[in-house]
């Protein structure tokens, strides 16, 4: 027997209100099955299961709002195998009086998930359910990172129960989302010593070589120029694993793998940036069917818990409507943000000559508690050296 | 301190007396093994008691001792107060090392005494670096050196009289020749029985005495000590004596016979010493009893000053592991 | 022996200096061992000073090392402070027991009536090509007995100014010397003219992986840490200087600042002192762990002889960053 429980979800959420099941009792479940939907700031999150069996209990009924770590469901093992028949009673040899029993251990979170003691800890003060986390440590430990990271998308559970309130509608609330952002965005400028460079990179040739494969393929599987920028930025910060990580407790740790945030801005104001994991390792087409996925999904409410796992650094593009260039700000703890403003055509120097060229203005924002300006230069120059050759990305 | 001995009734009945002190000491001690008030290993010095009450008497109080874990004699014989030797056999705070050392390792800064060596032949190298600080000081001690038969088989005693010689330190090796290391006998454990002549090999005079008579054990070592303090380099003094008890004890004696033992009493250094003082008229019988009531009244004030003593408070289990400076 | 570069001195100089200025300001100290006079030294540390001293302050002993370590202890018992020089720490077994059972008893045995104010100069460590008896590093052991202070100096600094400070205190020190830092050179401070012999040392600071060491450990802890540099992992290297006592509140400092640890040590890890700083860690800063403890280790063998078989045997540059890289960053090598 399991216990399906509220996990620890959302932008500076307490408590997450459950507003809809997607399985009864006497389903059979699997791990990785989405089977509920709870609303937090961020929006409604597709909750997924971790274990096996069949959902023997519904505990929390939709509509209600309950604290992090609240069981919503039980989940049955395997179906009972039906009583043995009664055996004649066999004699058994009287045993001496047994000691008390000890009082059994505490049941692990997880069974079998490691987790560092530093981790553990840092999980205890901030409250963190760590049987929500996925480790990027040793083994697939639960490192301080990976806590420290879901800190911020996490905010501790309570142990009281919440009153519920009223049911609210499917997706997110504009004006938590706003506070969100807010928390975050003034404690990184409180906190986060930021420098910005920009850097202007001729995409002439990566136009061109999305444009010849983009006419090959059906309109659905079509590239956006985003998709390159995502992939070129994720490949220059293999090469300078400084502003890829997060900076906790006064020590820069490295990201366990380029987990690249993918800033959406959300229809109705607000914005998310979940996840997309080894963004470095994942071929364009890929790449851009998850980014495609993710931003459909925001923008309707639904994001799933696993997308939440925090991003190593954010990656943001103003796309077609936007400005020149953006001066992003850090999400903490995370130590830098990469931003393209729009693509535009404009005048450029080739070999002399003014040409009109496609360019886009890359910026960089860093942590300058753990990079220099000298690094956070390479990295965009590494991005510009990386789109000119569209092919190998 | 001149060489010769001064056989006048006073020094013959202080040698007497000392070598009783120590027999009635140690008789003492096993009462008290017996009550379990000493525990642990405890090596009794009957039957060789000549042996350090004859060398001691040839040291002054700047010469220096380096013992071995059968010492209670040599303390004694040293001048370390009976009181405070007894409190450390009973592991009382006011033991002469706060009851941390007992039986087998008695030191005494005062008198010099450094230690009470309970791994066989490890006092020997001691003793070298000992004489060489006086020698380099210029004090012109001498370190008399005492250890049994059974340091003959180690090789810090080859180690140690080799060095001893080729740097010529004021050093008096005594060995308390008792035949046994432990239940090994010596010609069992030593293919050359003759210890005198292993210190010869290192061009170190040696004699052989009588360790059962007390005043050739003096005489012999008054000699030594004079040529050592002339500059004349290390002395070795093979005393042959006897363990009339067992190793540590009790034990099984399967090594030895009764008769040898009984032949060894009937030499037996105290015995002997004062038949031979009554014989020639230098003492009376009164004088003998005098002197071993006046012993069992020091040993009983011992005793209770012992078991008046106070137990070193945990607390202080670690001090003096290291030291925070040199004791003055 | 190559001559220092300008400015810079040789650990060899370095030590030869620190016996040079004790015999000076110190007339009870006095240096004695096989070999420290007339041939100048084994590794050539003593040479001259025979010339400068004479053989009552240069004592050349024969082979007899429980009869030389035992006088030394004697000795300083009785008011001198010698400096007893031991060839290779192999040959140390044959005083052990003198070393043990003597000098790390008599202050505490005796009730703190005789202290042992003796300094023992041991050569140290492999690498040298002289196989199986005169290369381990049994330092550890030493590190073992209570009433020992063990020394490890790893810098030229050290290696000057150690000795007047063991020589200054009155327990029994033993100061190993590794044999592979003999020629290197370094800088001294001109305004250091001290050192302490208590604490350990961070020289080279960092966030991400404590890398722990002493002796030419921490040599190759510094090479190490340069290569993790290049990849971006910035590895704080701490110098243990003093393997007893330990000073454990600054392993325990390091090692909350980057959660992360690897020990180096020469010795065999089997009871090592790499074990004993582990298990530290593990009892007093556990919640501090971000990351499995890490050992680099001198491999269980006999050291061999074969230059290939001993750079094996041998913790190496390479060996330690890649513990700390897979600590710092799990799932590639």
């Amino acid at each position: 027997m399991a216990d399906f429980r509220m996990p620890a979800l959302g932008a500076d959420m307490e408590a997450g209100t459950l507003v809809e099941w997607l399985v009864k009792p006497g389903d059979r479940v699997k791990r990785g099955d989405v089977i509920a939907v709870v609303e937090t700031q961020k929006g409604a999150i597709e909750v997924e299961v971790f274990d096996e069996g069949v959902v023997s209990d519904i505990v929390v009924p939709v509509k209600t709002k309950v604290p992090v770590g609240t069981v919503l469901a039980r989940i049955g093992g395997e179906a009972a195998a039906p009583a043995k028949a009664a055996m004649p009673p066999t004699p058994v040899p009287v045993a001496p009086p047994r000691p008390p029993a000890a009082p059994p251990p505490p049941a692990p979170a997880r069974l079998g998930a490691k987790v560092t003691p530093a981790a553990r800890r840092r999980a205890t003060e901030l409250g963190i359910d760590l049987a929500t986390l996925a480790g990027t440590g040793i083994d697939g430990s639960v490192t301080l990172a990976d806590v420290e990271a879901a800190a911020i998308a996490r905010p501790p559970a309570k142990a009281a129960p919440l009153p519920a309130e009223k049911p609210r509608r499917l997706g997110f609330d504009p004006a938590e989302m706003r506070k969100a952002i807010a928390a975050a965005m003034a404690r990184s400028k409180r906190e986060i010593p930021h420098y910005y460079l920009s850097d202007t990179i001729d995409l002439g040739a990566a136009l061109a070589w999305l444009e010849s494969h983009n006419a090959a393929q059906p309109v659905p599987q079509r590239m956006l120029p985003a998709a390159l920028l995502l992939k070129a930025s994720a490949l220059a910060l293999r090469e300078m694993p400084q502003l890829n990580g997060t900076y906790v407790d006064g020590a820069f740790h490295p990201g366990g793998g380029i987990h690249a945030g993918w800033a959406i801005s959300l229809r109705g104001g607000g914005l998310v940036a979940p996840a997309i994991r080894d963004a470095d390792q994942r071929p364009l087409p890929e790449l851009m069917a998850a980014m495609r996925d993710l931003v459909q999904r925001a923008r309707s409410g639904r994001l799933r818990s696993s997308e939440l796992e925090s991003p190593t650094v954010t990656v943001t593009s103003l796309g077609d409507r936007g400005a020149d260039a953006i001066a992003a700000i850090i999400y903490p703890p995370q130590v830098a943000i990469i931003g393209f403003g729009s693509i535009r055509v404009r005048p450029w120097v080739v070999e002399g000559r003014i040409e009109p060229r496609s360019l886009v203005t890359a910026s960089l924002a860093a942590d300058h508690r753990v990079s220099d300006g000298h690094l956070g230069a390479l990295l965009l120059n590494a991005i510009g050296r990386l789109l000119q050759e569209p092919a190998k990305l | 301190m001149s060489a010769k001995i001064h056989l006048d009734r006073t020094h013959l009945h202080h040698l007497l007396r000392q070598m009783i002190r120590i027999r009635h000491f140690e008789m003492k001690c096993v009462e008290l093994y017996q009550a379990q008030k000493i525990v642990g290993f405890l090596h009794l010095y009957d039957g060789e008691e000549a042996v350090s009450v004859g060398v001691i008497e040839a040291l002054t109080p700047e010469d220096a001792i380096v013992g071995t874990y059968r010492e209670h004699g040599q303390a004694l014989a040293r001048g370390i107060a009976m009181d405070r030797l007894m409190a450390e056999m009973m592991g009382k705070l006011e033991g002469c090392c706060r009851g941390r050392g007992g039986s087998m390792h008695i030191f005494d800064r005062a008198k010099r005494f450094y230690g009470g060596n309970a791994i066989v032949g490890g006092g020997l190298p001691l003793a070298v670096g000992v004489a060489l600080a006086d020698k380099r000081r210029g004090l012109n001690a001498v370190t008399a050196c005492f250890f049994g038969d059974g340091a003959v088989d180690e090789g810090e005693f080859h180690e140690s009289l080799n060095l001893a010689s080729l740097w010529q330190l004021p050093v008096l090796f005594v060995c308390e020749n008792n035949l046994y290391s432990m239940g090994m006998a010596l010609e069992r454990a030593e293919a050359e029985t003759d210890v005198s002549r292993k210190a010869a090999s290192y061009r170190i005079p040696a004699v052989v005495v009588d360790g059962m008579d007390v005043v050739a054990v003096e005489a012999a070592a008054r000699r030594a000590v004079e040529q050592i303090r002339s500059g004349g380099g290390p002395q070795f003094l093979e005393c042959r004596t006897y363990r009339f008890r067992a190793h540590s004890m009790y034990d099984a004696e399967l090594y030895r016979t009764k008769q040898e033992v009984e032949a060894w009493r009937k030499k037996g250094p105290i015995a002997r010493f004062r038949n031979w003082l009554q014989e020639s008229g230098l003492i009376h019988q009164e004088e003998v009893q005098r002197i071993e009531t006046e012993v069992d009244t020091e040993i009983a004030a011992a005793v209770a000053f012992a078991e008046a003593g106070t137990l070193e408070p945990v607390e202080e289990l670690e001090r003096f592991v290291t030291m925070e400076g040199v004791p003055p | 022996m190559s001559p220092a570069a300008t400015g810079t001195i040789t650990y060899r100089e370095a030590c030869r200096q620190a016996i040079r200025d004790a015999l000076l300001a110190d007339p009870q100290a006095f240096l004695m061992g096989e070999d420290v006079g007339r041939y100048g030294g084994c590794y050539a540390v003593t040479k001259g000073l025979l010339d400068e001293f004479g053989e009552d302050r240069i004592r050349d002993t024969p082979l007899s090392e429980s009869a030389f370590v035992g006088a030394g202890i004697g000795a300083a018992l009785a008011g001198l402070h010698p400096i007893v020089e031991i060839m290779t720490v192999n040959f140390s077994l044959l005083a052990l027991d003198q070393i043990v059972n003597n000098a790390a008893t008599i202050p505490h045995m005796s009730g703190g009536q005789f202290a042992v104010p003796l300094v023992i100069r041991i050569a140290t460590g492999g690498g040298r090509r002289v196989a199986a008896q005169h290369s381990h590093s049994l330092e550890g052991w030493y590190a073992h007995i209570p009433g020992l202070r063990v020394l490890a100096p790893a810098v030229v600094e050290d290696a000057r100014y150690m000795l007047a400070a063991a020589l200054a205190d009155p327990n029994p020190v033993l100061i190993f010397e590794h044999v592979m830092l003999y020629n290197m050179e370094g800088a001294l401070d001109p305004s250091v003219n001290a050192v302490d012999i208590a604490r350990a040392k961070i020289r080279r600071a960092g966030s991400n992986v404590s890398l722990i060491a002493y002796g030419n450990g921490l040599i190759k802890a510094l090479a190490a840490a340069e290569l993790l540099s290049a990849e971006g992992i910035a590895a704080e290297v701490v110098d243990l200087r003093v393997l007893r006592p330990l000073d454990t509140a600054t392993i325990l400092a390091s090692v909350a600042k980057t959660r992360r640890v690897v020990i180096v040590d020469e010795g065999w890890k089997s009871g090592s002192l790499s074990a004993e700083i582990g298990v530290r860690i593990a009892e007093e800063g556990f919640f501090d762990l971000d990351a499995p403890l890490r050992r680099v280790c001198g491999r269980e063998v006999p050291m061999p002889y074969a230059a290939h078989l001993e750079d094996a045997a041998l913790p190496q540059p390479a060996d330690i960053a890649a513990a700390a890289r897979g600590l710092v960053r799990p799932g590639r090598t």
